[in-house]
């Protein structure tokens, strides 16, 4: 499809809300906040402006650091095991009958108009002592009595999973159905099983459409704060915890704004990093 | 003399039927292709043809019947064990792998030496007249490369059944009867069991051995395409292959059939009415005032090679081929007369 260039201001005015809504509610937000970051905190929950880079200082200890690292390979695992499942799942989808696809995508619409809360309530109630899955495995005799499976990594990494699977079989589910299905069928003829062709056809022709789920998730799961909280125990607690934590219970906003500044900075340089990567082998 | 043996040798098909919920595509379907024929499957859009030949290579599971090889059932048996080649209608080839790559496929999953590939890759590209292109990018071919490739991707197992859905519709008029024929001449070549399905007569004129026509999931006609051109079983069949005149007749009860404008002397009729299949080369244009059919021409197509004439004989019409070396003066409104011989008449049910 080719389209043409606009050529005068006013080709631009579909595109001049948007672009003022962004520039509005997202800009200006966050040139604030960037120029937070390098006040001064005032004891008292208050700050004066000032260029100070000791908010930015701070972090750069091997606490925050681990932290830092800790909730990267959060995201990155929680990304990895959505597309891992995601792929398959949306692959298998595609070829049922309209009826069955219509009722999983409802089904998993209604997860996204779940509230985070209500995800991590749910999951610590099923992964509990007292009312959780385990119960099921005792009374079936499998095991002795019922343990909890919360707050636990496998909890938060579980919830988290759970959270955004809906959102990566909505991204996969455009390009899985554009797949022309004669090529996995041509495998087929050549003497390749399902899941051979799967893996030698259908993942490689996906690539990009992967690439970009994984980053679109990675970034997702970067920002939850509440269900490492709801389903962990403080060292599974991420840096998004961290900022909420300064922001609204320390009140210092200074730092906390510096901490949102960095992690935007380190996901930005990470997404392009991927991207580049990706790029690079294409060509 | 030896008593008959049925032996089955070759693909046999026995009673195979598919039906989608309540529709049947594919409804009892017996067939038997000789080892090195090239068979077409011939018909209209949605009569079953594509079906069957999914059923043939595994794509489809027949609802019932059987598929035989050779007198093996291999109904049951799942399109990767059955070593079959098939080039699909929209090729099928993997757009991340080049050339070499795509061809190699089957050989690669069978783990084959490097070395054994590059050199039946080689001879591949050599035997569908695109040598040195086992480098190349799929997305740097043209359509008429892209089918090749995906004929040489099909043929790379020296497959025992050879399948082609359609494999032509999407080249230009001109390379597609060019690929015609270099298909078939590969196919003579190879000496492979070929079934093709197309819904262009044209084509199963050019390459067939065996013509299967089929209509509504059945199997209306089967034969060699000269023997169905000259003798269809119905008027479906008469008017699918080639342009053929249907005209309704009744026995005149004076050794002759009448026709629309006239009669036909010497056609005796089994039955009181049938109708006539006549093609358009095997209608003559006589003097209107001797002749046994009369009618009016109402539009003349001279073609250069041929020149059609339509004429309205009360009220049916009737197209008649003119060879062009006489080009007599035959213009719309004139009346004209018409013969045809008995012999040249497929008298059909009515």
């Amino acid at each position: 499809m080719k389209r043409e260039k606009p050529r005068s201001a006013a080709d631009y005015l579909p595109v001049a809300f948007p672009a003022a809504m962004l520039a509005v509610f997202f800009g200006v937000p966050f040139g604030i906040m960037v120029a937070i970051s390098f006040f001064r905190r005032v004891q008292g929950g208050f700050y004066e402006p000032d260029f100070v880079l000791a908010n930015y200082g701070r972090f750069l200890s091997v606490f925050f650091g681990s932290v830092l690292g800790f909730s990267l390979e959060l995201a990155a695992l929680v990304a990895v095991i959505c597309v891992a499942i995601g792929t398959p799942f949306t692959y298998l989808l595609t070829r049922m009958p309209r009826r069955w696809q219509i009722g999983w995508l409802v089904g998993l619409l209604a997860i996204l108009a779940l509230s985070e809360v209500i995800i991590g309530f749910a999951w610590s109630t099923l992964l509990s002592r007292t009312a959780g899955i385990t119960n099921l495995l005792a009374a079936v005799g499998l095991v002795r009595e019922a343990w909890s499976l919360s707050p636990s990594f496998g909890a938060v990494l579980t919830g988290m999973v759970y959270q955004a699977f809906p959102y990566t079989v909505l991204v996969l589910f455009a390009p899985v159905s554009r797949l022309d299905p004669s090529i996995v069928e041509a495998a087929r003829t050549l003497g390749a099983s399902p899941v051979r062709a799967f893996f030698n056809l259908v993942i490689p022709t996906l690539r990009n459409a992967i690439l970009a789920t994984i980053i679109l998730v990675f970034v997702f799961a970067l920002g939850s704060y509440l269900l490492p909280q709801l389903l962990g125990r403080p060292q599974h607690w991420t840096l998004s915890v961290l900022i909420t934590d300064q922001a609204i219970y320390q009140s210092n906003l200074p730092f906390a704004a510096a901490m949102a500044v960095f992690l935007v900075l380190i996901s930005l340089s990470l997404v392009g990093l991927a991207t580049l990567l990706a790029r690079r082998e294409a060509t | 003399m030896q008593p008959e043996v049925p032996v089955l040798t070759g693909l046999t098909l026995e009673a195979l039927t598919k039906r989608f919920g309540p529709v049947t595509a594919v409804d009892r379907v017996d067939l038997n292709v000789a080892h090195g024929t090239l068979v077409c499957l011939l018909g209209p859009s949605g009569c079953g043809k594509t079906t069957l030949l999914r059923m043939i290579a595994g794509l489809e599971e027949p609802t019932s019947g059987r598929i035989l090889l050779d007198g093996t059932d291999i109904t049951s048996l799942p399109a990767h064990r059955r070593d079959f080649g098939m080039v699909f209608q929209s090729l099928g080839l993997f757009p991340h792998l080049d050339v070499g790559e795509n061809i190699a496929y089957p050989l690669r999953i069978r783990g084959q030496s490097r070395a054994a590939q590059n050199e039946r890759v080689r001879q591949l590209l050599e035997l569908v007249h695109l040598p040195g292109y086992a480098d190349r990018p799929i997305s740097k071919l043209s359509g008429g490369q892209r089918q090749r490739v995906a004929i040489a991707r099909a043929l790379a197992l020296s497959p025992r059944l050879f399948l082609l859905d359609e494999p032509l519709s999407a080249l230009d008029a001109k390379l597609r009867e060019a690929m015609q024929v270099e298909l078939t001449q590969l196919q003579r070549r190879l000496g492979i069991t070929t079934i093709v399905v197309t819904h262009d007569q044209r084509e199963a004129m050019t390459m067939a051995d065996l013509v299967v026509i089929m209509g509504n999931g059945k199997v209306r006609q089967i034969g060699p395409p000269v023997e169905i051109y000259r003798r269809p079983a119905d008027a479906f069949v008469a008017s699918f292959i080639g342009t053929t005149n249907l005209i309704p007749a009744r026995a005149d009860g004076a050794q002759g059939a009448a026709v629309p404008g006239g009669r036909i002397p010497g056609l005796l009729l089994s039955q009181t009415s049938a109708t006539l299949s006549v093609r358009p080369e095997d209608i003559a244009l006589t003097d209107p005032e001797s002749a046994p059919i009369r009618g009016e021409v109402t539009f003349v197509r001279d073609l250069g090679a041929t020149i059609e004439v339509f004429i309205n004989c009360e009220g049916t019409e009737i197209i008649a081929v003119e060879p062009p070396r006489e080009r007599r003066e035959i213009r719309p409104g004139a009346r004209v007369g018409i013969a045809i011989t008995p012999e040249r008449c497929v008298v059909l049910p009515p």
